[in-house]
């Protein structure tokens, strides 16, 4: 398995503030992997230090297996569309493309003047000019006309309507359909990524809560209601994810690779997006144990 | 040609979706042995999701001698769930029709149908009947 990604121990601190701490990461080829956190745990980071725009603090990352941006091989091989899609506002569509293949060795311009005719996007208007959704379809042309391995993508859907987003989203997964393009891309809803991610990564202040293949993900979480009972009774290979009680249920999320055998909880499987948020919001009391000396992930009680 | 349709509150994975949706096709004589599924492009380009999806979806069908890919094609239908029984199913249908008009007059909204047809469905196909 090759890995478009592999960062170890990888921070990155500003004055005193850590934005990434200890990431440790291997993202492998093939997949549209999906980032996902609150507002500030760090994903801007992460996605900036892997294009090469920051410098790491502590640890190694590596893209495509060298150094982020080290030269002009490496910058060729990876498309990187920054946080609010952003294009010059002055030029018109044809200058962004002219500029696309005058600095970029591998610019396929006939990709890039087919997606803008496909987009009925008129050449000459200027790029100010244009709305949100077709800035960021402008951006994304950019990015994917150098032809690259992976694709990086911040927020690129944040601040586009609900059509928009849609069409945002078809445009990538028909890229990435014809031209087996790796995709790093970022979101603080899950919601948004649901569809078209098939490998997810959780952040959460600063570092990393989850990471895995979706399908694998869904399959070793587990959903257990039943009467209450104290959670020390689980077996020791159920991690215990959140658990909430009331006076004569639990309802417990556990992840665990072998499968539910006591009857007396009902089995459910969980959606990706409450999976996604029973990490994020278990994020500040993570780790602490119970008094039973039972390590558990954020306990709520009701 | 058939165009699939993903509905997120289903509970269903998008590609248990996809699948079904070809079975069902099959199974009312939609699509026919020969037939040519969406290329993996179209159906990403449609439903905005994973190619991913698409290519396990069609890969289950081929496991299950529904279809096959010819490279550089795309897929086709190699088999076919209709049988003789698909004759039945325009008197079926009208049978079904009528019932349900019945119901709606007696009141009946959709919630109550379905979960009476699940009812019956079920006592029935545990009696072994069906």
């Amino acid at each position: 398995m090759t890995a478009v990604l592999e960062a170890t121990g990888l921070g990155k601190r500003y004055r005193r503030k850590w934005a990434l701490a200890d990431c440790t990461l291997q993202i492998p080829a093939g997949r549209v992997v999906g980032l996902v956190g609150p507002n500030g745990a760090g994903k801007s980071t992460l996605l900036n230090l892997a294009a090469g725009l920051l410098t790491a603090t502590t640890g190694r990352i590596e893209v495509l297996g060298a150094r982020p941006a080290q030269g002009p091989t490496e910058l060729a091989r990876v498309g990187f569309v920054a946080q609010d899609t952003p294009t010059y506002a002055a030029l018109s569509i044809a200058d962004h493309l002219r500029l696309g293949s005058r600095l970029n060795p591998g610019w396929d311009s006939s990709m890039a003047e087919d997606r803008i005719e496909q987009l009925d996007l008129d050449p000459a208007q200027r790029a100010g000019k244009l709305s949100g959704g077709q800035r960021a379809q402008l951006a994304l042309t950019l990015a994917v006309a150098k032809r690259p391995e992976l694709l990086i993508l911040d927020e690129p859907i944040a601040s586009l309507d609900p059509l928009a987003r849609r069409e945002f989203l078809q445009s990538l997964m028909e890229v990435v359909a014809e031209h087996q393009v790796s995709v790093v891309l970022s979101s603080h809803l899950v919601s948004d990524l649901e569809r078209v991610c098939d490998h997810l990564i959780i952040l959460v202040a600063s570092r990393v809560r989850l990471a895995g293949d979706i399908d694998e993900l869904l399959a070793s979480h587990h959903l257990l209601t039943g009467r209450r009972r104290d959670l020390s009774t689980l077996p020791q290979d159920q991690q215990v994810i959140s658990a909430s009680h009331t006076d004569r249920q639990t309802t417990v999320l556990v992840r665990t690779e072998a499968p539910i055998l006591d009857p007396a909880w009902t089995v459910e499987q969980i959606s990706l997006e409450d999976l996604a948020l029973a990490y994020m919001s278990t994020a500040g009391v993570g780790g602490h144990r119970d008094h039973n000396g039972r390590k558990t992930r954020g306990v709520v009680r009701r | 040609m058939i165009q699939f349709h993903l509905e997120t509150s289903s509970g269903l994975s998008p590609y248990l979706q996809l699948v079904r949706q070809v079975r069902q096709a099959l199974r009312l004589g939609v699509l026919r042995a020969g037939d040519q599924l969406p290329t993996v492009k179209d159906v990403v380009a449609r439903l905005a999701i994973n190619p991913n999806t698409v290519l396990k979806a069609y890969r289950e069908l081929e496991h299950a001698g529904l279809a096959s890919a010819r490279p550089g094609v795309g897929t086709f239908v190699t088999a076919t769930l209709a049988d003789e029984s698909l004759a039945a199913h325009g008197p079926l249908r009208k049978d079904l029709q009528r019932w349900l008009s019945k119901a709606r007059l007696a009141g009946l909204d959709e919630e109550s149908i379905e979960a009476l047809f699940d009812a019956t469905f079920r006592s029935v196909t545990e009696a072994g009947v069906a």
